[in-house]
Order: structure tokens, then sequence, then C-alpha cells
């Protein structure tokens, strides 16, 4: 008779939120006026939602074993679309619902290159990522998209708006995907395909899971939530620029990875992905408003990430 | 009367490999088939065709004399079909827990497709006590499937295919890596699979074993089928026989 034990289900949780209230402290002590006030947790609640939303899907595309380089563009295309539409036609709904539609099919396009076609998910998105930026800068020519009129909608209220005047719209948005990604991904048959088929693909095939349709529904989840997060922070923004979702890249793979999913695939935490995001959002005004220069913002990101991975890693050895 | 499973020449390369050639028999609903052969006679190929692994370069085969269109065949179709394999590896998902590696695939989920949790959780529990009698303390079915011995492991795979009551349970090499306690056991769920009306075919390195629970006896050689015996036909000593001289036309040097 052996004794059974998983070695901390909720470890890595805890330590991760241990991490983010001993920085807020940090932050406090380090600069009270700006830390004990409101208006920065209204800003972080502004920006955080934009790369957040992106990086639940990534949660599940690196459960899943897969990589979407494509994302920072696929944001832009999304953007685009819906920006495109509403200045050419001025209806609001055409213009979101078309925008997210556009979103998901360039996700599932490279759903269909990785999965149908068999190019390695790191690979085929990375073209993919060159060639609609591409595409977009062609078809702007280069110029930002003026929406300026867009702050009088209704519809601005409902996605950039300040609920009570104070709570940005996109932070409820950005919770609302939260909650639904973690239905999704801990209790729905689509979240538990994702984990097999990440885990060990042949396994799953032979336990009847349909792994190349979850794959693709991966690409096509991330295509739709990054259009989404494209058109709220054009909707915030009142305007589209050719570059945006460029500085995403490196702060969606740092929330996933400091929130703990596993490099491997097979395991994450949507939890984890969500303190990470903050995490990240964080970093930069707690650097700045304690005095030091904006250069050090990279530097941390890079340590946060790597330590992080580090200590997910020695945690996962001990487990075995 | 028709066959439960019949087989029609089904044949299968890899490359230049001939794994199966021309492969035919039939499995009648009760019955427990040893598939005997040595290593690289191509019983696992055979049993992924019919767990719906991959299809097989030509031939046929048949569930209660309906074909089975190989396009349309996958392991989830067999699933559908009773059909449920214990693989030699792979049969099991290591990190994920106990419950969801019981229902993989099948989960018990209300109309809009989220799994009934608890549920499932209770189920898996009953396997772990009732059916593979796992005597770990702190026995949870949140923990992964890493932290079970080689034993234990197969016992989970085994005992998800005797919940799942399927009508043709295969389990390949499944007492390999197990203890003489653990094979005990993996003999009774055979013999159990027998009383409850049901078919098996059952592959072993192991002649002892075979002949213990089976009913009859087909030995692979080299991709094809070289043998087709009733228990009642033969005996151990004739059986082993009869494998030894298969294998040594292997080496005409010898
Ligand atoms: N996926 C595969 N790719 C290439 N060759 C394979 C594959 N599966 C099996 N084979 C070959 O087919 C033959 C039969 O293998 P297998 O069915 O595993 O035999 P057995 O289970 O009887 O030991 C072997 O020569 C093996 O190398
Ligand atoms: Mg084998």
């Amino acid at each position: 008779m052996h004794k059974l034990s998983s070695f901390g289900k909720y470890t890595s949780q805890f330590a991760i939120s241990l991490l983010l209230i001993l920085m807020l402290i940090a932050f406090t002590l380090a600069s009270p006026a700006t830390f004990l006030g409101w208006s920065i947790y209204e800003a972080f609640l502004s920006t955080i939602p934009f790369f957040a939303i992106p990086a639940l899907a990534m949660t599940l595309a690196i459960v899943c074993k897969e990589m979407d380089m494509c994302f920072p563009s696929t944001i832009a295309l999304g953007g685009f679309v819906f920006a495109w539409l509403w200045t050419h036609t001025g209806s609001l709904g055409l213009s979101i619902v078309v925008g997210l539609l556009a979103g998901t099919a360039v996700g599932w396009l490279n759903g269909f290159i990785v999965v149908r076609v068999g190019v390695p998910s790191i690979i085929a998105t990375i073209g993919t990522q060159f060639f609609w930026r591409g595409v977009v800068m062609l078809l702007c020519a280069g110029l930002a998209l003026d929406l300026t009129g867009i702050r009088e909608t209704a519809l601005h209220h409902v996605f950039a708006g300040r609920l009570f005047g104070v709570v940005p719209a996109q932070a409820l948005w950005a919770f609302g995907t939260a909650i639904l990604m973690w239905l999704m991904f801990n209790r729905h048959v689509f979240g538990d395909a994702v984990r097999f088929t990440g885990d060990n693909s042949e396994t799953a095939l032979k336990m009847g899971i349909d792994v190349d349709r979850t794959r693709i529904a991966v690409f096509s989840l991330m295509g739709f939530l990054c259009a989404l997060s494209g058109i709220m922070v054009c909707i915030e923004m009142g305007s589209w620029w050719p570059t945006q979702g460029e500085g995403y890249l490196l702060l969606v793979f740092a929330s996933v990875f400091i929130g703990g999913t596993s490099a491997f695939g097979g395991q994450g935490s949507i939890y984890g992905t969500c303190i990470g995001a903050t995490i990240i959002g964080i970093v930069e005004a707690g650097i700045i408003s304690a005095g030091l220069s904006g250069f050090w913002t990279r530097t941390f990101y890079g340590v946060i990430i790597v330590t992080s991975v580090s200590f997910y890693n020695i945690l996962a050895k001990r487990q075995k | 009367m028709t066959p439960f499973l019949r087989l029609e020449n089904i044949s299968k390369s890899f490359g230049a490999v001939r794994s199966l050639h021309e492969v035919s028999f039939d499995l009648g609903s009760n019955e427990i088939l040893g598939l005997i052969g040595d290593n690289g006679a191509g019983k696992s190929t055979l049993i992924k065709i019919l767990s719906g692994v991959f299809p097989p370069d030509s031939g046929a085969f048949s569930f209660d004399g309906k074909k089975v269109n190989s396009r349309y065949y996958s392991c989830a179709q067999a699933r559908k079909f009773g059909i449920e394999t214990v693989h030699q590896d792979r049969s099991l998902a290591e990190k994920q827990s106990l419950w969801r590696n019981v229902f993989a695939g099948r989960h018990i989920t209300n109309s809009l497709g989220f799994i009934r949790i608890d549920l499932e959780k209770a189920e898996t529990l009953k396997i772990l006590y009732d059916i593979i009698e796992l005597t770990a303390d702190g026995l949870d079915p949140d923990l992964p499937v890493s932290v079970l011995s080689g034993g234990e492991r197969q016992g989970l795979a085994i005992g998800r295919a005797m919940y799942f009551q399927s009508r043709l349970v295969i389990l390949d090499e499944p007492t390999t890596a197990l203890s003489l306690r653990e094979t005990e056991k993996v003999l009774g769920f055979i013999q159990k699979i027998k009383d409850a009306g049901k078919s098996c075919i059952f592959i072993s390195h192991n002649i002892a074993q075979v002949f213990a629970v089976a009913d009859r006896f087909l030995i692979m050689d080299r991709g094809m089928v070289v043998a087709d015996i009733l228990k009642k036909d033969t005996s151990l000593i004739g059986l082993t026989d009869r494998l030894l001289s298969v294998c040594q036309k292997e080496i005409p040097h010898a």
C-alpha cells in the first residue's frame, strides 16, 4: 500500500496571487500618493483588458501545444475591418460583427494551415503575422483611421465607457470573457479536448477526441478574441492605427507564462493568466511612479518571465 | 449465423514494411480470443485498425454483418460500436486527472456540453474502489495519472473498459508491466468479460496466461494468421510447440 499525493494543486495559484499582492505593497510603499488613489487603478482597468483578452485565448492555445505568433496582426486586422466599415457605413453593429468575423477567419486560416497542411504552428503563424500586417498596411496605405465620432455613440459606452463614471467597461468585458473561458477550460468538453490534445495527441485520438477540429477551434477562438480586443482598442482610443497590436506580443506571452501555464502543453490556468496580465500591467506604472526610468520595464519583464517559468519548472519536477 | 466481428483480407503496410497481409478471421459474440505471435508479427497493427487508430490499406471488416466504412471509421466510432481498447501504450493522458481520463471523449454533460463533474468524480471513485480495487491511501479522482504506478495505470485503463460495458474489449499486452497479483486481477477481468457475455481479444507474450483464459487462439507471424486453434483441440504444451515451430521457421540458419 502506498500513499498517493498531488503536490499542491493550488500552490502555483497561491504563489502568483502572493506575488501580485507583494508587488502592490512594494509599489504603494515606494509611491503612496499614486497607489492609494483610484485613478491609477482606473488606468490599469482600462489598459490591461486589451492584452488580457488575447492572453486568455493564448492560454488555451498553449495548453493545446500550439503557438499563435500571428495574433498582433489579427488584432490590427480586426480593428481595421471594424474601423473601415464604421467610417464607410456608420453602422456600429455591422462593423463589430464583420470585424469579429474577419478575426475569426484569420484564426481559422491559421488553424487550417497548421492542422490540414501540417506546418508547425510557430512557423506558420510567424508567416501569417507578416502577411496580415502587410495586407492592412496596403489597405490603409500606412495611414491611421480617425474614429473621433465613435465616442458619442451608445455602443462606445457599452464597450469602453465608464460604469458609474469610474469602472472602464472593457474591464467588465475582460472579466466576463475570463469567466466564460474559465468555464470552457475547466467545465466544458471543449476545454477537456484541448487539455488532452496538448497533453498527448495520440492518446487524445485513441480516446475518440477530434484532435484536428479541436486545434482549429483553438486558433479560431484566438482570432475571435483578438478581433474583440482590436475593436475595443479602437473604440477606447477613438482611432485605429497601422501598428495596432504590435506592443502586445511580449505582454500576452508574459501574462500566460507568469500565470503558470505549462510551456509543454496539457496544463494551464485561466486564473493564473488573469493575475499574470495584472502583474504585467502594473509593472510599468509601478516602476515609473517609483521614480525609475521607463527603460527598467523591459528588464523587469524579462526577470519576471524567467523567474516564474523556472519556479513552475522546479515545482513540476518536485511533483515527480 | 453472422459472427459478431468479421475481418476479410485486411492488409496494411508502413512504407516498405508489410505489417499485415490478407488477415481474415471471425470472432463470436461471447468469445475470448488469444492473439499470440512474436514481436513485430503485426498484432498491435491489427487491433489499431479495429479500434480506429488508422484504416487498413485494403480489406474490410464488419460488425454484426454491417460493413464498416473505413472513411468514416475512427476511434470515436469504434467506441460507439462498443469496442474498447487498452493499447500497449498511451492509453492515458498523464498530466490529466483520473476522472478526466475515465470519461475523456464521452463525458456526461448537460445539453450545452458542460461536464457533470461531481457525478463523474463519484463514478471514477467507484471504478477505483469497486472495479480495480486500488488500495492506495488518499485516493482522489482529481489526482493526475502521473502519480499512479504502471500497474495502476493499466488497471485504470482496464477498469474504464469494464465500466463502459463494451461488447468487445481489446487488451494489447496488458500484463507486461504488471506484478503477479496485478496480473491475476487482469486475468480475472477477462473471465468477467466472458461471464458477462461479451467478447475479448487478448494479446500477450505469455502463452500460459493466454491459454488460461482464451477460448481460441490465433497465431500470427510476419503479418499473417498462420494458425487458428480452438482450446478444446489443444493443450498448453501443444500450443507452445505450435508457436515455437512458427518462430523457428523465422531463423532458417538455426
Ligand atoms: N506506425 C508505424 N510505422 C512504421 N512501422 C510500423 C508502425 N507500426 C508498426 N510498424 C511495423 O509493423 C510491424 C508490426 O508491428 P506491430 O503490429 O507493433 O507488432 P506486434 O504488436 O505484433 O509486436 C513491425 O515491423 C513494426 O515495425
Ligand atoms: Mg505490439
